[in-house]
């Protein structure tokens, strides 16, 4: 296929992936910040949410104090914020609109019609009308639903060809990157001692970042015991049963690469990188990712996800 | 219906023509309210199946959707075959006075079309001189843009040989009305088109390089989703299972054109463009061009590539050699134009211009070059500021323009606000030209204007299309 195509098709994927996760983020910030300060700790979480979001440096750039209006906005309408809700369902439109032959009609839709809902609030907010709560719960199930919409639609309709895959890699690079950044911002408080400096206080922390990747229900499914830090770590980290962790999105990685190369009769730099990248995680346990340092485990693996990306473009996308 | 002194193609609801007996009797037996609810069917259709695509940036939407009109256009079959005959014969001609202009110019030494409005005409391009198009195939598709005044005759109004558009919203009438009017539909027994799509891939098959090795490479081009077309684009890529291409996803390397693909360069063999000839190749048209691709002549003059329509195809429905089509298709064909062409008076010559002049407030004057139904005057619609403002501008340059009688566009049943009424159409087949012969599907895009009177039925105007049904004679 055309490599603009399946690059628009990676990015699509990818960037439907980015405005789900900056939904979750600010539900989750939301509930935090609504705690009495006794329980919220000396954390902001609307800096938070910034950060896990990659966008702290740029909304400095704007002056504001971080609180839930000036980073509620940020994330959601800022047109000068690349990963904001706004900026990532217009650029997933856009890829859309351009590949669309190689779409569903039902993906298009899904895409197409969180975008015109979207430039409802937006008209909304030109007029001067604040967002408030419920309408911001609106717009963010719309969100919500858009990634369900569009991830169910291409799993159930698309060909297994390697249009699909493009766009299976897309929402597992993307989503595997969201975990990660999001254990960095946190993981001070999802150290074992943690627990003994901070005691049940941090409790709500650890739900707060389970919530943010809908895992809430599925740690007690898992684990049948009451929130521990580092089992939260172990759960995003290490769990393969769980979708968002790292090596469960890894081994999907890797799965969609295997079969882009099987259709291509050859592996490449990318399948190599996948691979290594995946045996590292497999290899890891609690124990010793704790021992080398939680935060320096993450790093590691933020920077290697971000060159499988430079990989797959130089091995597919431009050529 | 038949009191507005236009032929009405149904005939008087009491008396209709035979090929409108049955479609008569269901517009009278249909309660009004049906049709309504068939026509905001319709709508919900049209956003779901596809034209939403051809959305534009955000407000003007609802504007960009092209109406649909829900009641078909009829065609006997026997009408039908004498017009294909007709459009076979028009465009064989067209495809013979393209070689032969860019080659012995046979016709311009005979003195049957001037030479200076040839080789000076916008769409002459001096670097096909010489050039050979494969197969001699230089116009792969036309749309022929027909009319009817009476039961008897079609007349061509317009040539078009560059990219004529609309062939999509033919296939997705055709869906809709099937899903709309399912028995109506069956009861007509309707001459199939959906296989346009492979006819026009087996077409652009057929004109591949002499040079291709096993299957040939077939793309559409683009200029991407910004253009007014591009839902069009995309559809027929889809239809035809090819990849659709924009000027950055080709590259020539030795006058080979590759597309840059997930597994490297893969060779393009047939480039079926929707882009203007000037945009397409920086090298030899316009440098500032960042929709084709540098080097694509270089390509084409090397035999490596053929595009469809061939460059410099356009000089060939040029309005100003539209006048001598039926002295064009004598000299070729030997025989009598089967379609005839409207009456026109050519402006470049003092005695039409003359006429002209005197009886603007009768007479469409279009420019030469003009299309989509802009830089036109319609006489008779025209207030006496734009008549004198549009009498400077042809005094300044006659040679652009040419004048045409008010056309008595005939009238079909239209589905419209109050219940059913005639509105002005026209008819705008597709005919596919390759190495393996002619073909057009039965009907075409029937162009409707929506509001009451008009005669305009161009998209960009407020007109709307029609499915055109093209039925057994009883």
């Amino acid at each position: 296929m055309l490599a603009r195509t399946a690059d628009n098709l990676y990015w699509l994927a990818r960037y439907v992936e980015r405005a789900d996760h900056v939904a979750r983020i600010i539900e989750a910030s939301s509930r935090l910040a609504a705690l009495p300060r006794a329980y919220g700790g000396e954390t902001n979480e609307w800096e938070s949410a910034l950060i896990s979001t990659g966008g702290l440096k740029r909304f400095g750039a704007v002056g504001a104090e971080p609180n839930e209006s000036s980073v509620v906005s940020f994330l959601v309408f800022d047109a000068d914020n690349p990963s904001s809700i706004h900026n990532c369902v217009e650029a997933a439109r856009r890829n859309a609109r351009a590949v669309r032959t190689a779409l569903t009609v039902e993906t298009w839709e899904a895409i197409n019609g969180a975008w015109l809902e979207l430039t409802k609030f937006e008209r909304a907010r030109t007029a001067g009308k604040r967002l408030d709560r419920d309408e911001l719960g609106r717009l963010l199930a719309i969100v919500k639903k858009m990634a369900l919409d569009v991830d169910g639609s291409a799993y159930r309709m698309m060909l297994r060809n390697d249009a699909f895959y493009f766009m299976r890699l897309g929402h597992f690079v993307e989503r595997a990157d969201n975990t990660a950044r999001l254990l960095d911002v946190k993981y001070h408080v999802l150290l074992p001692e943690s627990e003994a400096v901070g005691g049940s206080l941090d409790y709500f922390q650890w739900t707060a970042i389970l919530r943010a990747v809908s895992a809430h229900t599925a740690y007690h499914w898992v684990y049948r015991q009451s929130i521990k830090p580092w089992l939260v770590a172990d759960l995003l980290i290490l769990k393969p049963d769980m979708p968002r962790s790292l090596v469960s999105c890894y081994e999907n990685i890797v799965r969609w690469l295997d079969l882009l190369s099987r259709l291509y009769g050859r592996q490449g730099a990318a399948q190599r990188h996948a691979r290594a990248t995946l045996s590292k995680l497999q290899a890891a346990d609690l124990r010793s990712i704790f021992q080398s340092g939680l935060h320096e485990f993450i790093e590691t693996f933020i920077d290697d996800n971000d060159r499988l990306g430079t990989i797959m473009a130089e091995q597919y996308l431009v050529h | 219906m038949g009191d507005t002194g236009f032929f009405d193609e149904m005939g008087g609801a009491a008396t209709p023509r035979e090929v409108y007996r049955r479609l008569a009797r269901f517009l009278d037996e249909t309660p009004p309210d049906l049709l309504a609810s068939r026509r905001a069917q319709a709508e919900l259709l049209f956003r779901r199946i596809g034209i939403t695509f051809a959305v534009y940036g955000d407000k003007d939407a609802a504007e960009r959707l092209i109406p649909f009109d829900i009641i078909p256009r009829l065609v006997a079959r026997s009408e039908w075959t004498k017009l294909e005959r007709g459009l076979f014969q028009r465009v064989k001609a067209l495809n013979m006075f393209l070689t032969d202009i860019y080659g012995e110019q046979a016709i311009l030494r005979a003195g049957i079309v001037p030479a200076e409005l040839v080789l000076r005409n916008a769409g002459y391009r001096p670097e096909m001189a010489g050039w050979r198009a494969p197969h001699d195939v230089w116009v792969h598709i036309a749309g022929i843009d027909v009319i009817r005044v009476d039961d008897a005759d079609f007349y061509v109004l317009e040539d078009n040989a560059r990219t004529p558009s609309g062939v999509s919203y033919m296939l997705e009438n055709r869906e809709a009305m099937i899903r709309l009017f399912p028995d109506l539909f069956a009861e007509h027994r309707v001459a199939p088109i959906d296989d346009y799509p492979d006819r026009l891939l087996s077409t652009l098959r057929s004109v591949a390089p002499h040079s291709t090795s096993g299957e040939p490479t077939v793309v559409v081009l683009t200029p991407g989703q910004f253009n007014s077309a591009y839902y069009e684009h995309s559809f027929l890529a889809d239809k035809l299972g090819v990849e659709l291409v924009e000027g950055g996803d080709l590259f020539v390397r030795d006058d080979v054109v590759y597309m840059r693909t997930t597994i490297g360069p893969q060779r393009v063999d047939v480039i079926y463009r929707r882009i203007d000839d000037e945009f397409l190749d920086p090298l030899a048209f316009r440098p500032d061009s960042v929709l084709g691709a540098p080097g694509l002549m270089g390509a084409c003059h090397a035999g490596n590539v053929t595009l469809a329509n061939a460059v410099g195809a356009g000089v060939s429905d040029d309005k100003a050699i539209y006048t001598y089509m039926p002295e064009i298709i004598r000299f070729y064909a030997g025989e009598e134009p089967i379609l005839k062409n409207v009456p026109t008076w050519r402006c470049r010559e003092p005695k039409a211009l003359t006429y002209v002049l005197d009886h603007l407030s009768e007479l469409v004057v279009k420019e030469v070059n003009g299309s989509g139904g802009y830089g036109m005057l319609i006489g008779p619609h025209a207030s006496k500021n734009a008549i004198s403002e549009f009498r400077a501008k042809l005094k300044a340059n006659p040679a652009n323009f040419i004048a045409q009688p008010t056309l008595s566009l005939s009238t079909c049943p239209t589905a419209v606000e109050a219940g059913v009424a005639p509105r002005h159409v026209d008819l705008r087949p597709f005919v596919l030209t390759g190495a393996n012969g002619m073909t057009v599907s039965p009907g075409g895009l029937t162009r409707v204007a929506m509001k009451a009177g008009s005669l305009v039925v161009n998209s960009s105007q407020g007109g709307g299309t029609k499915d055109t049904w093209v039925i057994d004679d009883a």
